[in-house]
């Protein structure tokens, strides 16, 4: 093509004419900081932040995209969506991106307090690396903690999940069963959209909260998260288009930065958010999947029992839920990305129940979590989430299993982020 | 010795291009066409082929461009993998793109304002039109692409009123400037009656519709939806023709093919 020719030849003297991206940094180059674990570079240019959940990263095909809108549609029975939120919110965290958090609550500090801890190596490897040299350490300290987090530490010792305990990496494991602790849940920024009047000032702090963001410097990209949980829910005050904040937040983008952000539709409020609004912001959003519940006997207020599909599904006792995908991000490219199979089951990885999460929570749903009555942890082994291909669904794309699964109204799961990066 | 290599032979037209009556060169048979898709099938990709077309060297075409679904570097991305460099058309000014940024009539809240910015926006596209016009009068023509309606329909703030107002000035410049229309709306996201009606008001005044869905069966990963495309004879007109074809969508363009002769 003689464009691309022309492309070529012009190369050498402007850098945009070229037809051939410039590799992001020279060689010769010195990087002046580590490279960012929380984000993750991909093909075509994409840029990926990790969900929380390893598995959901990998069926994904690397995560989240950064910049990609993506939403949760809550199921009032079914309380996982919830832990997509939490695990979302927790890798944020660990990583030092910028979190914030809009909920429905009163207070959304609360729910903060439900965020699992990621999961830490076991004591052997504690013992070994505390031989290490020391000053190493300190240096690694220094590195590692990052601007916006050095005013709040001082000199106080690193927290446990920034030594070298948990591996930086690009996406954690969280134990369920164990909250975030304080120090770190109070970065988090916090707001209420119960009683706001208009979407435009949640809107406006969005917008606040990216001009807040750090720019990325050299080769090191740095992301921020949002997470938004029932944006629909009826005791909100706001009562207009969804469609018309989730258009408008690009608007403040700043390139070089990223945003990922994840956020709910309250099912009660489904009849609010119409079909066709629904589609609306489907088309905006990269990624959707759905969120199913399970007719797990015992452990939620059942509708039925479903004895077929715990003769077709494997492990189907150790389920919490389903999780359909709907539709996965694609950027910088015009080809569809095609899963092989689009449910997916949500499991925890050690069965156990967990404890302490329930009494945090703010809709009182009965079924997973085990209420105790004291506040101390049972010494159990952290479960971690687990989201495994359904080798029953393998094909079976738009599976009608998803229908068959009784009254459960399907919700969509969505997650937004917030396209800031310019590639 | 030949100094130069003997120009590549014109390939054969694809499908679409014989369906769209595009085969041979020259400028296209109608005036406005609509690509609709739905949620799960993108019909993007119609899209860019159709910039890619506009652009190519074969014409002489200019393209207005109303991105707005995406930023400018998606675009730049997706077409260079195609073979067209959109940056490079920009400056040669063959490309004038317009981004959902560059509008600033998204806060106003007054429905005079949002007017205004429909007319600004409409102003913006003439004045590209006629600075195209005067520039060169080779005899290309210029396409005025939008991605995609629901955009403007945020931008409106629902107001169907308005975007079709704005659509039906857009239409007038077909005749008027002698320019074509392609526009990508989504099917599937309408539910009031009001945008329903929007939705058959837009079939009716089309010249072509190109619909993109996914197959009935599902999605499947060598073949990536069916396309319709409805010629009428004149808009509100009978259909003339109807062709029907399946398509898997790649990284350097789109292969389109009938169902069950693919190999």
């Amino acid at each position: 093509m003689a464009t691309a020719a022309d492309g070529r030849l012009l190369g050498a003297r402007s850098a945009n004419t070229s037809s051939f991206s410039r590799a992001r940094s020279s060689p010769s180059a010195v990087l002046p900081s580590p490279p960012n674990p929380g984000v993750k570079v991909g093909p075509n240019g994409a840029t990926f932040v990790s969900s929380g959940i390893p598995d959901l990263d990998r069926i994904l095909g690397g995560g989240f995209l950064l910049g990609s809108l993506v939403m949760v549609m809550e199921d009032a029975d079914a309380p996982h969506h919830l832990l997509l939120l939490r695990n979302f919110m927790s890798q944020g965290v660990v990583h030092r991106q910028p979190v914030l958090f809009a909920s429905p609550l009163k207070d959304p500090r609360a729910f903060l307090g439900t965020l699992p801890s990621p999961v830490s190596l076991s004591k052997e490897h504690r013992q070994r690396d505390t031989l290490v040299d020391h000053n190493q350490q300190d240096q690694e300290k220094g590195l590692r903690i990052a601007w916006q987090y050095k005013k709040y530490f001082g000199d106080q010792q690193s927290s446990q999940i920034h030594n070298r305990d948990v591996k930086q990496e690009f996406s954690n494991d969280f134990d369920l069963r164990k909250a975030l602790e304080r120090q770190h849940v109070q970065y988090i920024e916090s707001m209420s959209i119960q009683d706001i009047p208009r979407l435009t000032i949640l809107r406006d702090r969005c917008s606040n909260f990216l001009s807040g963001l750090p720019r990325s410097d050299g080769g090191n990209l740095s992301a921020g998260r949002i997470a938004i949980q029932s944006l629909c829910a009826p005791q909100c005050g706001y009562a207009e288009m969804v469609c018309i904040i989730v258009y408008t937040e690009p608007k403040d983008s700043i390139s070089g930065l990223g945003l990922g952000c994840l956020y709910q539709v309250s099912e009660i409020n489904y009849s609010l958010f119409k079909c066709g609004c629904c589609g609306n912001v489907s088309h905006f959003i990269s990624f959707a999947c759905i969120s199913e519940e399970m007719a797990a006997p015992g452990r939620y207020i059942v509708v039925y029992e479903d004895k077929d599909m715990a003769k077709l599904l494997t492990g189907y006792q150790d389920m919490l839920g389903l999780l359909h995908v709907h539709k996965v991000a694609h950027n910088n490219s015009q080809v569809p990305t095609v899963l092989e199979a689009s449910t997916f089951s949500l499991k925890l990885q050690k069965r156990r129940s967990l404890s302490q999460l329930q009494n945090m929570m703010d809709d009182g749903f009965p079924g997973l979590f085990k209420h105790t009555t004291n506040s101390q942890l049972t010494h159990l082994q952290s479960p971690k989430l687990l989201v495994s291909q359904e080798c029953f669904f393998m094909g079976c794309n738009h599976s009608m299993r998803a229908m068959e699964l009784g009254t459960k109204i399907l919700r969509l799961l969505f997650i937004v982020s917030l396209s800031t990066s310019a590639a | 010795m030949n100094p130069s290599p003997p120009p590549p032979p014109p390939r054969d037209p694809d499908l679409l291009e014989e369906a769209l009556g595009l085969g041979r060169g020259g400028s296209p048979p109608w005036r406005l066409a609509f690509v609709e898709d739905c949620v799960e099938t993108s019909g993007a990709f119609v899209l860019h082929h159709f910039l890619k077309r506009a652009l190519s060297t074969e014409g002489d075409g200019t393209v207005v461009f109303l991105g707005l679904a995406q930023p400018f570097s998606h675009y730049d991305r997706v077409l260079r993998k195609m073979g067209c460099n959109l940056s490079v058309q920009r400056n040669k000014n063959k490309l004038h793109f317009i981004d959902l940024l560059n509008l600033e009539f998204l806060d106003e809240k007054g429905e005079n304002d949002r007017e205004i910015g429909f007319m600004d926006l409409y102003n913006r596209i003439l004045r590209s039109i006629e600075a195209i016009r005067s520039k060169d009068n080779n005899g290309g023509w210029t396409t005025i692409i939008i991605d995609d309606l629901s955009h403007l329909e945020i931008a409106a703030h629902g107001s169907v009123k308005h975007v079709l107002d704005f659509l039906q000035y857009c239409r007038s410049l077909t005749s008027e400037m002698d320019c074509f229309l392609v526009i990508l709306n989504h099917e599937d996201i309408h539910s009031s009656d009001e945008a329903l009606q929007m939705l058959s008001h837009l079939d009716y005044i089309s010249d072509i519709l190109i619909k993109a869905e996914t197959l009935s069966t599902g999605i499947a990963a060598d073949v990536h939806g069916q396309m319709t495309v409805v010629i009428k004879d004149a808009p509100g007109g009978l259909i003339k023709k109807l062709h029907s074809f399946q398509f898997k969508v790649k990284e350097n363009g789109v292969e389109f093919f009938y169902p069950g002769s693919r190999f």
